[in-house]
């Protein structure tokens, strides 16, 4: 029993089912670590609203922890580069009785996500649901531009400038690997805690068959036959924009996915701008201090120490700016860089309702005219009520999973955005105990 | 009412009389008196600013920035009461002999953040008083089209004698600040005087402002030459021997100035310097110096050095300013952004944060110009001005060795005349004997004159680089401090914004 809410403890455990936490106690602050087996993210907030009032304690973050069901976790602890491949080495521990081992790892290149991604969108079953979608490929080309030019510009450097050049290199390369370890690692962890597809066989084979999976890979003939698929989705989008909607709750989710969806393309692209300007004034401090540096060692004067000075705290300085542009870039254009692909995800779930709903509409449009021609009227109703029971189906599962997309989607945006903040002013306190001249900070 | 306590005494302009008895900053015992105009560091009386200038008295070489105490917290009410009601950065408080004012770049807050402290208490020689000082500003278009040129108010404040009048202005353009460094020019830089450069011509710069474009760039440009414009007369006027040039005075004062004509780019005169510069070019490969004076090798190797590093550091400042520019459009792109996806978001607090995401970033933008701003106005243009004052430097130390060359040539050309007045002695041609004794004489007389030139210019030489490298030490010194400055701001508004963005954040639910 909550002794300030008295709220029992019962009435939680049936609701948010709390299965484990732990209290680390760190320093002035005591850590409660939550694992929620509710996937409903409005049960989730309000349960920590309540929290934070009986407690009066600040929560400093929401851990969208997705690797809440203790009887299947996924985790890819290592992965291996390899010129233009990257294999991921991908781990399960399970309790379930459908996988052979309870402890495994299997190696898997990026391809293999990929297929098993649309194998799941083409299975006519998970119509209705959201799948999660497919991680982005590895793309190294950013910083391997970088080492190009580096190369070329390796004459015109000191030995210290070229090292700290290299040594950023390294960093974002680093910054790269991690990022796309953690985006494939979350694609899984996505499918393993969705109550329906953590059942789906191809996620299983995926994850303990140990020969390579290029044989059920989608070779040309069916990369081919996929393409030509979402052309002609593409052509059937226009054609069925101008259906009808029945459902205001979908109306309303339709416009303002689609809205959404462009905005937040936008701004993905302006933020990646953003943090490529930091990285290059990260870049030309380094310059600056090994200029600086250079110019006080020949000097003799009393500029000397102001000089020194000067280099050291562009040094410093240009770590802080590394630091300031990659967790912006973590933070805000990772974010809005996955729910621009997971509004996707969801404008694709809603053209297969209204393609289901098209289909109703022609059904019922052949039953009339089975009915005029007094031919075949049982096929046509049978007909007509599959597809009215798909539609429906559908519908209702839709609805389910674009309410709880929309609680993931802003419990993420909030935590993302309050760490982004936190560490700006973090940063940017940091630079200011670097700067010689004393003030207040 | 609390204003009328920090208003100055109407009668006086000068600040120290003020800091006598009226504490200017009655809120921040602990904190040092920020002083706002640049008290020279000998004259402040024992009861203000004691420990500072004790700590000044030692001039610790450790710390380097321990007089700069400044209480740089943007919401001191102090700073916008001196904002408004502090004096103009025009008015020069009267100073004693010995100490030297820093450059003033022209911003009003710049009075906050002169560090007097940081001025080297030396004796000069001479005891030359340095009082003076010289602003240019208001840019006005005069006349139109092709024929159009800006007219700069050039304006000076001084109690020195060798000027008729303390505060005067008048308007000059911009060939009128060519010519009066081209006369400078001929006149001192072959006795070994280094005459601070002028600033550069820019052709495509000249013409967008004289077809009338009134927009940014132009805009721009026009606030860098007044920048320069500056810098330039005050380097000059610093200079002892070229403040009391005539040319100088004539420049400064007189209502109207004869058009330096040759100044332009495209004239007659213009292609014939450029031809003299390419002959230099040549004639100083081909010169080699018997170098007896240890002294001007090592400092024209320093030269040398100095030169390769400023411009290189010069480049990754330009670079940088650019980058900083960038980010600067970048962030005021994705504020939009952020305001367009914060409007289409549902969710009503999520759409409120992300607005304030927006408005965050679109202060920010702001402040990355100002950075910006600061980046080239304050950094990037002392190394350009010092690239070209090297120069300058480094065409003194080829003067001196014209010098010597025409020196030599003179004693070469004495020897064989004494060899042919030595052959002329067994003819008998007492006619020709003669001329080749008169011609004997002229020479020897050129050879002491050129021996004595070279002295003259190697001495002078010596005095200005040593006074040259004092100012360069000072100017560094102040402007890195205020740069250093500038970017602590831009930190401490950074923290400001973000931190008021923070609950925001949170209060999504």
């Amino acid at each position: 029993m909550c002794p300030k809410c008295h709220v029992s403890a019962r009435k939680w455990q049936r609701s948010v089912e709390i299965f484990e936490y732990r209290i680390k106690p760190l320093k002035s602050k005591v850590t409660f670590d939550f694992r929620c087996k509710n996937q409903n993210a409005d049960e989730i907030l309000n349960f920590l609203k309540v929290l934070e009032s009986c407690f009066k304690i600040q929560l400093r973050s929401v851990s969208v922890d997705l690797n809440n069901d203790a009887s299947l976790v996924i985790d890819i602890p290592d992965a291996l580069c390899e010129r233009d491949m990257v294999k991921f080495t991908v781990h399960t521990k399970t309790t379930l009785s459908s996988f052979q081992k309870p402890d495994f790892s299997v190696p898997r290149q990026h391809e293999d996500f990929i297929w098993l991604h649309d194998t799941l969108v083409e299975t006519e079953e998970y119509a209705g649901l959201i799948i999660p979608p497919a991680p982005p490929k590895p793309d190294f080309e950013s910083p391997r531009e970088k080492m190009h030019k580096l190369g070329e510009g390796e004459a015109s450097m000191t030995k210290e400038e070229y090292a700290k050049m290299k040594q950023e290199l390294e960093a974002e390369y680093l910054a790269v690997f991690k990022k796309t370890v953690q985006v494939h690692e979350v694609f899984l962890q996505r499918l393993s805690s969705h109550p329906v597809l953590s059942k789906d066989r191809n996620f299983q084979i995926f994850l303990e068959y140990d020969q390579d999976l290029s044989v059920r890979r989608k070779n040309a003939k069916e990369m081919f036959g996929g393409f030509f698929k979402n052309m002609v989705k593409s052509a059937d989008e226009v054609l069925i924009s101008g259906i009808k909607e029945v459902d205001d709750f979908f109306e309303q989710e339709k416009t303002f996915l689609l809205d959404y969806f462009s905005k937040i393309k936008d701004s993905t692209a302006k933020a990646e701008k953003m943090t490529r300007s930091h990285k290059n004034i990260a870049d030309d401090y380094i310059h600056i201090s090994a200029t600086l540096n250079a110019i006080c060692a020949e000097d003799s004067t009393a500029n000397k120490k102001s000089l020194e000075k000067l280099s050291d705290l562009f040094e410093k300085l240009r770590k802080v700016e590394g630091r300031v542009a990659s967790d912006q870039e973590l933070k805000l254009t990772e974010l809005l860089r996955y729910y621009m692909r997971d509004i996707q995800a969801a404008k694709d779930l809603l053209y297969r309702r209204a393609r289901a709903l098209a289909n109703y509409e022609n059904s019922n449009k052949a039953l009339d005219k089975a009915r005029l021609k007094s031919r075949d009227i049982p096929q046509a109703e049978e007909h007509q009520q599959q597809c009215l029971q798909k539609f429906d189906r559908l519908s209702e599962s839709a609805k389910k999973e674009l309410t709880s997309f929309k609680g993931r989607r802003v419990m993420a945006f909030k935590k993302n955005l309050v760490e982004m903040a936190e560490l700006e002013i973090k940063h940017a306190k940091v630079s200011l105990t670097a700067h010689p001249i004393k003030h207040t900070v | 009412m609390t204003d009328t306590a920090r208003e100055p005494p109407p009668l006086h302009t000068d600040f120290h009389e003020v800091e006598d008895g009226e504490d200017l900053f009655p809120e921040s015992p602990a904190a040092q008196q920020p002083q706002p105009a640049s008290l020279p560091a000998l004259d402040i009386s024992t009861n203000s600013n004691g420990p500072k200038q004790d700590s000044l008295m030692d001039d610790d070489p450790e710390d380097l920035f321990a007089g700069a105490t400044e209480e740089v917290s943007l919401d001191s009410p102090e700073r916008d009461v001196l904002l408004s009601d502090g004096p103009s950065p025009a008015i020069t408080p009267i100073t004693p002999p010995t100490s030297v004012i820093a450059p003033r770049i022209g911003h009003a807050h710049d009075d906050m953040f002169t560090h007097s402290s940081f001025d080297e208490i030396e004796e000069e020689e001479g005891g030359d008083s340095f009082d003076v000082h010289i602003s240019v500003s208001d840019p006005e278009k005069v006349g139109d089209g092709m024929n159009a040129y800006m007219a700069y108010k050039v304006s000076t404040k001084t109690s020195l004698s060798v000027f008729k009048q303390r505060d005067f202005s008048v308007k000059r353009r911009f060939s009128d600040f060519l010519g009066l460094h081209s006369k400078l020019a001929s006149k001192y830089l072959h006795i070994g005087y280094i005459v601070p450069p002028a600033p550069e011509k820019s052709i495509v710069g000249m013409t967008k402002v004289k077809v009338g474009k009134e927009d940014q760039s132009s805009n721009e440009f026009v606030e860098k030459r007044r920048s320069a414009l500056e810098r330039y007369l005050m380097r000059t006027v610093k200079h002892p021997i070229l403040l009391k040039d005539p040319d100088v005075l004539q420049f400064l004062e007189n209502s109207e100035l004869p058009r330096a004509v040759n100044t332009q780019a495209l004239s007659s005169a213009g292609i014939l310097r450029m031809v003299n510069k390419a002959a230099d070019a040549v004639n100083k490969m081909t010169i080699k110096m018997n170098e007896s004076d240890a002294w001007f090798e090592e400092k024209q190797q320093h030269f040398e050095n100095l030169d390769v590093q400023l411009r290189k550091l010069h480049a990754s400042v330009e670079s940088l300013v650019c980058h900083r520019k960038e980010l600067s459009v970048n962030t005021a792109q994705f504020a939009k952004s952020a305001a367009m996806l914060g409007n289409s978001e549902d969710h009503t607090a999520l759409s409120r944060a992300l607005s304030q995401l927006a408005e965050v970033e679109e202060k920010i933008d702001q402040l990355h110009q100002d950075q910006a701003n600061a980046d080239f106005y304050l950094f990037s243009e002392l190394l350009g001005d010092y690239v070209r004052l090297i120069t300058a430097v480094k065409g003194v130390f080829d003067h001196r060795i014209k010098t010597w060359q025409k020196w030599q040539d003179s004693q070469v050309l004495l020897l064989k005349k004494r060899e042919a007045e030595a052959k002329l002695q067994f003819t008998n041609k007492p006619d020709k004997l003669q001329q080749a004794k008169d011609e004997i004489k002229e020479l020897e007389g050129k050879v002491q004159q050129g021996e004595r030139d070279f002295e003259q210019i190697s001495k002078i030489i010596r005095k200005e680089v040593g006074r040259f490298e004092k100012e360069r030490v000072k100017d560094f010194k102040t402007i890195i401090v205020k740069y250093l400055e500038s970017l602590v701001q831009t930190q401490q508004q950074l923290i400001k914004y973000w931190e008021a963005f923070l609950p925001e954040a949170k209060a999504i639910s």
